[in-house]
């Protein structure tokens, strides 16, 4: 069993996701994890499928998908990861403010310094709205206020505002 | 008492013809700037409360509007959730000075707009039920009201513009932010 990463990126149109499905389904391969979303209008999947075809085999199989030019196929065999073990606090990063170079950078260079981990984030441009949302694993021995106060002082540095609280998951 | 005393307010009552303000938009620093406390019988609050609820009436969809949106950094904001369909309880028309949330239970997730966000909206956990203290301007009495669903949220959310604080602050998570499909 292999497993490939896919990614096909670029113009929107219905029916990206069927005829993609379509071709890894008659591979035989099993949809494991996958994302979709449009940015700034251009349509942006990700998906990682396990199954015995080789990389090139899927990649020759999707090329149909390029053929008008408008979108793009990656086709990469990836190992297996573990999951990782959850030993750390779960945290959920806002950043907004006027659009400027280096938001990003400047504040998950903070959550990197104290070895946090991002685990989901999304940005959006908004006319002059600049917005980050970040979901964030933090070691179990940070100081979160301090992590806090660092975020912060960048974010101000950059004229933007930042907030960081728990991430809340209800047990059902 | 206290309910009774919001739910008969309206703003014939504050003595001054409100004015249609231009409603600000996030980047704007006001919106993200902790709003001061104000005197709630000052001639200035008492215009200003005015001036809210008139916007409010003018903008389509519009539940509620905090003074930061008309870039005023002040404690003050107006409600009217009556005409919403997922209103349930409602007092109405009215305006709250310096309020503050003193009790918040029953958390639901649900999407948030905001005229001063327009082209995002986005999942927000708030409570259902709402224990909020605060004054009425003009007269400055002190009223605690107890709101629930709709109307709970809106009060949250207009207390937070107070706070300099937006619905994105407090987005669910990084799939909880979605681009606007409709405008009213």
């Amino acid at each position: 069993m292999t497993l490939h990463a896919i990614t096909v990126l670029g113009h929107d149109r219905p029916g990206i996701i069927a005829e993609t499905t379509e071709v890894l389904a008659a591979l035989g391969l099993n949809l494991e994890d996958s994302t979709m979303t449009l940015l700034r209008g251009h349509f942006a999947m990700t998906l990682v499928c396990a199954g015995d075809a080789a990389a090139g085999e899927v990649e020759a199989a999707l090329a149909p998908l390029t053929a008008a030019g408008t979108l793009t196929v990656t086709v990469r065999e990836v190992p297996p990861e573990p999951t990782p073990a959850a030993t750390g606090t779960s945290w959920v990063l806002t950043v907004h403010g006027g659009d400027r170079p280096g938001i990003v950078s400047a504040v998950v260079g903070e959550v990197a310094h104290v070895g946090g981990n991002i685990t989901d984030l999304t940005t959006r441009l908004a006319g002059d709205l600049y917005l980050l949302v970040a979901e964030i694993d933090l070691p179990a021995d940070t100081d979160v206020e301090a992590v806090a106060a660092a975020i912060r002082a960048a974010a101000d540095a950059l004229g933007v505002g930042a907030t960081l609280r728990p991430a809340e998951a209800d047990e059902l | 008492m206290s309910d009774e005393l919001v739910s008969s307010w309206t703003e014939s009552r504050l003595g001054v013809e409100g004015r249609v303000l231009d409603v600000v938009r996030a980047p704007a620093a006001v919106l993200a700037t902790l709003g001061e406390v104000v005197d709630p019988s000052a001639r200035s609050t008492v215009q200003l409360a005015a001036d809210l609820v008139a916007t409010m009436r003018v903008s389509p969809g519009c539940v509620g509007l905090a003074a930061p949106q008309v870039g005023v950094s002040a404690r003050v904001f107006c409600v009217d959730v009556s005409a919403h369909p997922k209103t349930r309880g409602h007092h109405g028309t009215f305006v709250l000075c310096n309020a503050e949330v003193v009790e918040a239970s029953r958390n639901e997730r649900a999407r948030e707009g905001c005229m001063s966000v327009p082209d995002l909206t986005g999942d927000v956990k708030r409570a259902t039920r709402l224990v909020v203290r605060g004054q009425l301007p003009g007269t400055a009495e002190e009223v605690v009201l107890t709101a629930e669903a709709f109307e709970a949220r809106a009060l949250q959310h207009e207390i937070d513009h107070c706070s300099g604080l937006l619905f994105l602050d407090r987005a669910a998570g990084a799939h909880a932010i979605h681009p606007r499909k409709t405008y009213l």
